[in-house]
């Protein structure tokens, strides 16, 4: 088509393609559409000059405004910290009683508590801060190292057996791998526990067991194995076993104890936050004024 | 205004001591061109009569109760807003007279959305699109655009010859003015919305010291603007390029529905009066295009061309018609409210035999319509169709009734904990830990006590909330508030007889007495289950 086509029904030119006679009309691009395009194209050359925009090999163009998305972050970091100030402050300058005398203050504890906690405990605590073996339930009422919500709060402050000056620590003897108590009175005393609070004993005598117990285990856990938390030596007399309720999970433990390590979370998380956790585990229920 | 005009068509002389106007239909059909073409400007003719004064009386109420609304005051208490209708979206509160709306009860405002459609429906059905021509905002603000129009720049003639005028002084000033005018309402309109939105005083001095938020500049600004370009030079485009409605509402009009009608069976065939029609052996009808009617029309139309898309109903046209009927002492109604039914029934009454409109069935001795035919069945409104809808929209306005009247004021709800399920404790009892919603909808605060029912041996306990008795905790929550609370259900081991034992938590107001029971359930260990 070497003849410019006029289509005769709308007077326009067309662009040469024919497809079974039918043609294609060269329409122009309406005008208004050219002018967005010319104006998306202004856009963009502002842009570029004005915002990061080409990539180089190890950077890119910073933009004459300065903005960046990690800024972006920075500054809503910084709103918040803001907007929580308030509450922070009164919490650093409240006892745990004061906090929780306080609806709102409490409700913000609580939250910013659970948030720590999501980020820094659940690792061994569990999400829902359940536990597991080895690693202690916070819902329960059972607490190796004292249960008040000043006890969590110094817990968590310090950590256990970590090595740091403050820390909870206390070792229980390898009764059986240290040779201490022979076979028959490591099963005599985990009989006799166990029958304290009614666990099904297998083996071993129990009457001969509270002799043993009175004579190594006393001075730690307590004459009616109640525990003493000063030492770490938790309450022998309950439903609530941290290594497993079982004789044979007792007999090892008797054996050769293991011992759980916590890092010390106030150098960390500061003590605004430390108390923000505290006074979630204390939320959780089992813990006391 | 009284220059003699010969009808190119008849070449008939205008009838003595009546109004000819030099009026054309602009959108008339042969008129129209094909696919687009730039918008002449349409010039409404002044009219009067019953339907605009009804028109004026629906303009005063609806734009009253536009700017009027947020300024009414409601005391609600100390605690909430004192705005009768206040749409609070900050705090997620709709306001409403006695009527505070949380957003978990937006299906109200979506059954009053539906409730709209239908009354659209009701009126779309029993007579065309009124909703267009009387109540549509585009067209109250048109209609009060064209008011200021015509009192700066003069009637339909003045404006016209004011449109081809060279731009002096007197031009410029003239439409400086009713700009500046309609402006003025424009920012109006759009300043009302955002008193909607937030405390109207208060609202309006942050306005005025540039204190308010960005977002309420920017509402107005776009307000202000459509509201001017909408009502002011856009116009009747608006109602036929740009609003879906008409295309749907033209789909449920009827034969039965009552429609803006021009009678031809009683004008046809066009004379310019009956004497001179007479002297020419003709017998006319009663209309003596005079054009009065294209003349008002503000969508630039010819009523007599038949029903068109562009018409709104307005009925402007029916004023125009009557009052020229009044002069020539022939019955009104020859443009007219009429349903498709009658208006065929009339229209084979007035053929004769030739199947041509003739004058004389129509047209008693005296020149008047015979009585025989009708054009106005008001009835017509009350049919299946219409009751129906009508029965729709009753139905749910009384649900909506019955909901608000029945709705709590407690609303609470109970989320167990799933991570663990239950919690042995030390003396080998069991908890289960929930989360407790609850929801004060009342204006002032309230105490709550939160008991454990229907679970013997059963504790509840929550940190930092007063214990009652074992059972039961207190709560306070402030007014229009909601609180989450965390509490544990505790039993002893002793007789747990299930995996799952269901219980009850009461919510009770203190004061009030009103409960609310949220129903739970009590996991424990399975095996524990079985040895019980």
């Amino acid at each position: 088509m070497s003849e410019k086509h006029i289509d005769e029904a709308t007077g326009t030119a067309t662009t040469g393609h024919v497809w079974d006679g039918i043609r294609e009309l060269d329409t122009p691009m309406p005008r208004w559409w050219v002018w967005v395009f010319i104006a998306t194209v202004v856009w963009a050359a502002v842009y570029v000059v004005l915002y990061p925009a080409i990539p180089g090999l190890t950077s890119n163009t910073k933009g004459t405004l300065g903005w960046s998305s990690r800024g972006d972050v920075r500054e809503q970091f910084e709103t918040a910290k803001a907007a929580q100030a308030t509450f922070r402050d009164r919490i650093a300058a409240a006892s745990f009683d004061e906090i929780i005398a306080q609806d709102d203050l409490f409700q913000f504890a609580v939250s910013a508590g659970r948030s720590a906690f999501q980020v820094n405990c659940i690792q061994c605590h569990g999400t829902g801060a359940a536990g597991g073996p080895g690693f202690p339930n916070l819902q329960d009422d059972e607490w190796i190292w004292g249960g008040t919500i000043d006890d969590i709060a110094f817990t968590i402050t310090h950590g256990i057996r970590n090595g740091g000056d403050e820390a909870r620590d206390a070792l229980m003897p390898s009764f059986g791998a240290d040779e201490l108590l022979d076979a028959a009175s490591i099963e005599n005393v985990s009989a006799y526990v166990l029958s304290l609070s009614g666990g099904a004993v297998e083996k071993g005598d129990a009457t001969a067991g509270q002799t043993v117990f009175a004579d190594n285990c006393a001075s730690c856990h307590g004459e009616n194995a109640e525990g003493l938390p000063e030492m770490g030596a938790p309450a022998l007399n309950n439903a609530v076993w941290l290594y497993g309720g079982s004789q044979a999970e007792l007999i090892a433990q008797i054996n050769k104890p293991r011992h759980g390590v916590m890092p010390a979370w106030g150098p960390r998380l500061g003590d605004v936050t430390v108390k923000e956790l505290a006074t979630y585990v204390y939320s959780l229920g089992g813990a006391a004024r | 205004m009284n220059s003699i005009i010969i009808d190119h068509r008849t070449g008939a002389q205008p009838v003595d001591g009546l109004d000819q106007h030099d009026a054309e239909a602009l959108n008339r059909k042969d008129k129209r061109e094909p696919l687009f073409a730039a918008r002449k400007a349409i010039h409404p003719k002044d009219v009067s009569g019953q339907f605009r004064n009804l028109k004026w009386i629906i303009m005063l109420v609806t734009l009253g109760i536009y700017y009027i609304t947020p300024w009414i005051r409601w005391d609600r208490g100390p605690f909430s807003p004192d705005q009768a209708v206040l749409l609070d979206l900050q705090h997620r509160r709709f306001y409403f007279f006695f009527l505070e709306i949380w957003p978990q009860e937006f299906y109200i405002v979506a059954a009053l959305l539906i409730m709209s459609g239908f009354g659209l429906f009701i009126m779309t059905s029993a007579a065309g699109r009124v909703w267009c021509g009387y109540s549509c905002p585009q067209t109250v603000w048109t209609d009060l655009f064209i008011k200021v129009e015509r009192l700066i720049q003069g009637d339909r003639n003045a404006r016209i010859a004011l449109d081809k005028a060279p731009w002096t002084a007197s031009k410029l000033a003239k439409r400086g003015a009713t700009y500046a005018i309609w402006l003025l309402i424009a920012m109006a309109t759009g300043g009302a919305w955002i008193f909607y939105f937030a405390d109207a005083p208060t609202l309006a001095w942050q306005f005025l010291t540039f204190d308010a938020p960005p977002v309420a500049y920017a509402t107005v600004g776009v307000l202000t603007f459509t509201t001017f370009w909408l009502g002011g030079f856009m116009r009747e485009q608006v109602c036929t390029y740009m609003c879906p409605w008409p295309r749907i509402q033209a789909a449920m009009t009827d034969e039965n529905s009552l429609i803006v009608t021009y009678n031809d069976w009683r004008g046809e065939p066009r004379t310019k009066g009956k004497k001179r029609s007479a002297e020419a052996g003709v017998q006319g009808g009663d209309c003596v295009d005079c054009n009065a009617c294209v003349a008002v029309c503000p969508a630039g139309i010819d009523i007599r061309d038949g029903q068109q898309l562009e018409c709104i109903s307005c009925a402007l046209c029916i004023d125009a018609c009557d009052s020229v009927m009044d002069k020539l002492g022939r019955d009104r109604g020859l443009i007219s409210y009429t349903t498709l039914t009658n208006y065929n029934a009339n229209m084979q009454a007035a053929c004769g035999a030739n199947g041509r409109i003739t004058p004389s069935l129509v047209h008693d001795e005296g020149g008047r319509v015979k009585t025989s035919y009708r054009y106005f069945d008001w009835q017509v409104v009350f049919r299946a169709r219409t009751l129906l809808y009508l029965a729709v929209w009753s139905a749910l306005g009384l649900a909506i009734v019955w909901q608000l009247a029945n709705r709590q004021m407690i609303d609470a709800s109970l989320i167990p904990d799933r991570n663990p399920l239950y919690v042995q404790l030390s003396d080998g009892s069991i908890q289960n830990s929930f989360a407790v919603k609850i929801s004060n909808r009342q204006p002032t605060p309230r105490l709550f006590t939160v008991t454990v029912d229907g679970f013997i041996d059963a504790t509840l306990a929550s940190a930092g909330l007063d214990d009652m008795g074992g059972q039961s905790v207190l709560l306070g929550i402030d007014a229009n508030k909601l609180r989450d609370i965390r509490v544990q259900i505790r039993h002893p081991r002793e007789g747990i007889t299930a995996e799952r034992t269901p219980f009850a938590i009461v919510i009770r107001d203190l004061a009030g007495g009103e409960t609310t029971v949220l129903e739970g359930v009590f996991n424990a260990p399975p095996e524990l289950a079985v040895s019980n």
